[in-house]
């Protein structure tokens, strides 16, 4: 007898991605389903899209999902979870729509703790509207509104978000992970069903940032822009667990 | 059983008797009551309360809570509301059923905080960006506001799209007798198959408006018109007063017409043929039922409004194809200033209409 030893998630579909070669949406797509999967969710989980390249996720999940105004995504998943608090909420959000257009709504529903999980894709660029600059558009880089480069006297400086959110006494977990390789990528799924599970135990607020690639906008190979990632991504924005309040409440001190 | 009510204070009961269980607002004056009674009302029926960081946020909180199937609700005034039309749109071209309360006050810009009537545009010919219509009562009363409130779910449940309660600032704050009708309980309301909830069996809802093929949007642009005009032909409200055999007929809504009713009166009993035309529904708007007016007795229709020339073209639009063509004048104040009935009587007996509010 064949065993079965990989197959697709249960909460992804059969429908081909359209995202660009190279581009890794398409695995972290793959990686939240792989950790609602681990968790046991399927029935009741709903996600909501953004707008940036990632507009069409629901064209890729089985779960419900909503199409979310630029930056708002953080204020729908409020609405569905409060009115709907048994199912399992995630937001996909890129850099623009998440740490620039929508900044208030990201900050304001960390701080209120929301029970919600955040993915943050992070490529330093406007993908879909044709490579842009991003509010985490690193110094130097260039982009088709910074032709010369990113120069902080005249386009301001990157935005940190796991480092500001961590700030904040609301969440309950941040992280900043990558999939520039075999590893970053098992780490990020861990780091996701780390969030789920802090939802599922209602901790609160979990966001997962993740560095990714653009290769059409970098105007790298795919293989590149995962070095890139690797080699100054990376090094612009360090991964790691920026807060963890920890997956079970702590026992009342007498 | 009738009970002293605040006119926000109505509404927001009225919301909650009509299974609103989710309520996402920000602080504005002259609304604030509303979202101060849900904050304390909610829990009691089981509700959920947010206090969100805009308006912005505010009005996409209820595209999630309405797009899961719960019926759902904001309240703001003007500023507040055009900081809303982004998720209104989104809303309607969703077709996401919910209710947005609009306390208006006089504008443009931050503007005054006493009554207005200036988003008589807004409200009733779009508001954000692309074709789409919302449901527009204008009640006139506490009553009627805590009325139309509790029908405004109904009806945006039916249609799937969202209804707008147009009051103002004199409305929200004023205290009368009123009935908040009997309370229904939500979850004895027919379920919303549609509906983003989760639960969904292996089978995808999604919330959307976005469609990339121009044949697809046009045909979507196709049913949410058709929708329009199904509300243009089952949802128009209005009242007459007096205007059977008016010469003189003032055109006005919400707290206006309550001042030109007064009008009327003291025109009548200075042996002037006047009647009030009152709109309920601003959106879908009583052209017809207008006209009849214009093919009848009244040869002089006078918009009376607190906005610079708003409501006067759909007047205008109304007594276009009558044969008689009468006459239309505007008599407005605006800024936050409400006219008396005494005003209105002197425009009337003066005879002259005039064109444009500043004369």
């Amino acid at each position: 007898m064949d065993k079965i030893v990989f197959r697709k998630p249960k909460l992804l579909n059969d429908t081909p991605f359209h995202y660009c070669p190279g581009c890794t949406h398409g695995i972290v797509h793959r990686l939240i389903a792989e950790a609602l999967e681990n968790l046991g969710e399927y029935d009741n989980v709903v996600g909501i899209a953004p707008v940036g390249c990632a507009v069409f996720a629901y064209n890729y999940f089985r779960c419900d999902m909503f199409q979310a105004a630029h930056g708002r995504a953080p204020s729908v998943a409020t609405g569905i979870k409060r009115a709907t608090p048994e199912n399992t909420v995630f937001v996909y959000q890129g850099d623009g729509d998440l740490a620039s257009i929508g900044m208030a709504e990201i900050v304001h529903a960390a701080t209120r703790g929301e029970n919600i999980t955040v993915i943050f894709i992070n490529n330093g660029i406007y993908g879909m509207t044709g490579g842009q600059m991003a509010p985490t558009t690193l110094q130097g880089q260039k982009t088709t509104t910074s032709p010369a480069g990113r120069d902080p006297l005249e386009h301001g400086n990157p935005i940190k978000i796991c480092e500001l959110l961590a700030t904040l006494t609301g969440p309950a977990y941040i992280a900043r992970t990558s999939v520039h390789d075999v590893r970053s990528v098992k780490a990020t799924r861990d780091a996701l069903e780390y969030g789920f599970a802090m939802q599922k135990n209602k901790r609160g607020f979990s966001l997962i940032e993740i560095l990714s690639t653009c290769p059409t906008n970098f105007h790298m190979t795919p293989a590149q822009s995962l070095a890139y990632v690797k080699d100054v991504g990376c090094k612009a924005y360090p991964l790691g667990v920026y807060k963890d309040i920890g997956l079970q409440a702590e026992e009342k001190k007498a | 059983m009738k009970k002293l009510w605040k006119g926000n204070e109505a509404v927001a009961e009225a919301a909650i008797a009509a299974g609103c269980r989710c309520f996402f607002g920000y602080p504005i004056t002259p609304q604030n009551e509303i979202p101060e009674y849900m904050s304390w009302r909610l829990k009691e029926v089981g509700g959920h309360f947010v206090q969100a960081e805009s308006e912005v946020s505010a009005i996409n909180m209820v595209y999630g809570a309405a797009g899961a199937g719960a019926r759902a609700m904001t309240s703001s005034s003007s500023p507040g509301v055009s900081l809303k039309q982004e998720g209104i749109s989104y809303i309607a071209g969703a077709e996401v059923p919910c209710v947005v309360m609009n306390m208006m006050r006089a504008g443009p810009g931050l503007g005054g905080i006493q009554p207005g009537q200036s988003d008589y545009f807004q409200a009733t010919k779009g508001g954000g960006h692309g074709d789409y219509r919302l449901l527009v009562y204008a009640p006139a009363s506490v009553q009627e506001a805590a009325d139309l409130t509790y029908k405004a779910f109904f009806r945006a449940d039916y249609y799937r799209n969202p209804v707008m309660i147009l009051g103002d600032g004199m409305l929200g704050q004023m205290m009368e007798p009123a009935e908040i009708p009997a309370a229904i309980d939500p979850a004895a309301l027919p379920a919303k198959p549609w509906a983003a909830g989760g639960r969904n069996g292996g089978v995808q809802r999604v919330i959307n408006s976005i469609f990339m093929n121009p044949d697809t949007l046009e045909e979507h642009n196709r049913e949410l018109t058709r929708k329009y005009e199904d509300m243009a032909k089952n949802e128009v409200l209005f009242e007459h007063y007096r205007t059977q055999d008016a010469q003189v007929v003032l055109v006005a809504y919400g707290i206006v017409a309550r001042i030109c009713k007064a009008a009327v009166d003291a025109l009548r009993a200075e042996g002037i043929k006047a009647g009030l035309f009152r709109p309920i529904t601003l959106f879908p708007f009583a052209y017809g039922e207008l006209a009849k007016l214009g093919n009848g007795a009244a040869q002089k229709f006078v918009s009376v409004e607190l906005s610079c020339g708003q409501l006067i073209e759909d007047v205008k639009l109304g007594l276009y194809d009558c044969e008689k063509r009468p006459q239309v004048g505007i008599f407005a104040r605006v800024g936050g200033n409400v006219m008396k009935p005494e005003d209105v009587v002197a425009y009337v007996k003066e005879g002259r209409l005039s064109a444009s509010w500043i004369k």
